[in-house]
């Protein structure tokens, strides 16, 4: 089943840290958030082949899809 | 006087100071971002210049825009808050070559501050007491093992030119060590681009006590008291109190006398801060109490309003005085602290994790009456923008003792409303109600505790 990793808050995308169909593993950050002064990392909480649908120096909103993992 | 000073700085602080600027009859120049536009300090100032774009990189940390933001505006002087270009020495040189006058201590003293290794030799060679530890910034992982061994453990691993809390860690043996070392050396790279680490014992259950100087126009280094910053997340200030619970008169003396001589060793003007960590265990040891030098802040600190509640003094109006060659306005040698006063921080922020929280402003409601002051950045239909720090303002009480400002912090906690973004004041309310902070007997885990209890 697909993982859909969205947003929690507010955000700048500071850094983008996996590639394009990049093999990840459970707990694996996927990109790093910056809001308000602090790095805010996404860790994928499932293994499988990641689609990145956000770019670095994006700003993203709470909810928004940053990343699917299949 | 100056006729007009420019606040190079936004939010609670560039209003505080707007506040104080006009008060003294001084014309209030804000600069701003576009993001920033509506908020109070903007409109307060008597003229407002914007920089650019929302990144501070493109507004409020770039060099060139804000000197000429202050040349097109005619300012004669300016204030750089905390934060952002306050203790950056090329900023205060751009300054003074721009012919305007630089409200802070000398480039050269902000540089002597600025490292931490050469800041701890300098006041260590004045008899100020330092931490045992490395008198060189070490640059590579077996220099740090070797001087691990001559050290102690357990040690504290920071960025030499670092700050903030950020990229420090503890070791208590030398596989922690070299872990610490790697994890310090990419942090402070890539936010100081300066790899050089500093080792330093690290004292346990502290508490980080501050004493606050100033350094008048004729280059007398004056203390103003004590705050205790011990409640701290992510090694960062939440709350604050004066005078320090546990601190006798002759431990405050000497704290006092350790601080004025950091600030005399660099000439020191204006205002600042020597920062110290005590360690409790000392307290009933029959020393009299041990502290050591942890760093010296080369400017006005966020929490400064409470010795002000305390002394009766206006920081600001001091530094305005010492960048003019005036003399002060109060009695340096009768400094009476009366009462006790607690800073709470209020930040955009989940009150649980401490995750930042920015969003719009639906309802904002201040508390006020006697004892209460509330130092705002934003109010009721502003929005609080991931931008900047999550500081939305400074909640600061003063009673007659700490009792009273227990209960006169409580009811203001509860009266404060802020709707439409997730903000501390809950957090408050669980700390005003917290055994240890209620009995004064906390340190620097004191947060930590809270969580694992909750």
């Amino acid at each position: 089943m697909a993982e859909e990793v969205r947003a929690e808050l507010v955000a700048n995308v500071w850094k983008v840290v996996v590639t394009e169909g990049q093999q990840v593993e459970d707990g694996d950050t996927l990109v790093i958030l910056e809001s308000m002064k602090m790095e805010i990392p996404v860790v994928a909480e499932s293994a499988g082949t990641v689609s990145v649908k956000i770019a670095e120096g994006d700003v993203v909103q709470e909810g928004d899809l940053i990343a699917v993992i299949e | 006087m100056f006729e007009s000073v420019l606040v190079a700085n936004r939010g609670e602080i560039a209003r505080r100071v707007i506040r104080t600027v006009q008060r003294m009859g001084v014309k209030a120049i804000a600069v701003h971002s576009d993001v920033d536009a509506e908020l109070p300090f903007v409109q307060e100032a008597d003229d407002a210049v914007l920089l650019g774009a929302a990144a501070p990189s493109e507004s409020y940390l770039d060099i060139a825009k804000v000197i000429e933001a202050a040349k097109q505006s005619g300012a004669q002087a300016v204030h750089p808050g905390y934060g952002f270009l306050s203790e950056n020495a090329e900023f205060a040189r751009a300054v003074g070559a721009a012919g305007l006058v630089w409200i802070g201590p000398s480039p050269e003293a902000i540089v002597a501050m600025g490292d931490k290794v050469e800041a701890r030799n300098l006041v260590g060679a004045h008899g100020v007491p330092i931490a045992p530890g490395t008198r060189e910034p070490v640059t590579d992982v077996e220099s740090a093992v070797l001087a691990g061994k001559e050290v102690g453990y357990p040690l504290m691993v920071k960025a030499a030119g670092g700050g903030g809390g950020i990229g420090m860690s503890i070791a208590q043996d030398e596989e922690q060590l070299r872990t610490a070392f790697a994890t310090a050396q990419n942090s402070a790279q890539r936010f100081f681009a300066n790899p050089a680490i500093l080792l330093e014992r690290y004292v346990a259950s502290a508490r980080h006590v501050e004493v606050q100087i100033l350094g008048l126009a004729d280059g007398r280094v004056v203390a103003l008291g004590e705050r205790d910053c011990s409640v701290q997340r992510r090694h960062q200030k939440v709350a604050e109190e004066t005078p320090c619970p546990v601190l006798t008169p002759e431990l405050r003396a000497r704290m006092c006398a350790a601080a004025t001589r950091a600030g005399e060793s660099v000439g020191y003007r204006g205002a600042g801060t020597v920062e110290f960590l005590l360690d409790p265990a000392s307290l009933d040891d029959g020393s009299g109490g041990q502290f050591y030098f942890l760093e010296m802040n080369a400017r006005l600190q966020v929490e400064h309003p409470i010795t002000e509640l305390v002394t009766g003094v206006d920081l600001v109006e001091q530094q305005l005085l010492a960048a003019a060659g005036e003399p002060p306005t109060f009695d340096p040698s009768a400094v009476a602290p009366h009462g006790h006063a607690i800073e709470l921080r209020v930040y955009a922020e989940d009150p649980k994790r401490f995750f930042p929280s920015p969003g719009p402003i639906n309802t904002w409601v201040e508390p006020s009456g006697p004892g209460v002051r509330v130092d705002a950045g934003y109010r009721e239909g502003n929005r609080v923008t991931q931008f900047y720090d999550p500081l939305m303002a400074k909640l600061c009480v003063h009673g007659a003792t700490r009792d009273e400002a227990l209960a006169t912090a409580r009811e203001a906690v509860a009266a404060f409303q802020i709707e439409g973004l997730k903000s501390n004041l809950p957090f408050f309310t669980e700390l005003l109600d917290d055994p240890e902070f209620v009995a004064g007997r906390y340190d620097t885990g004191l947060v930590e505790r809270m969580r694992a209890r909750s």
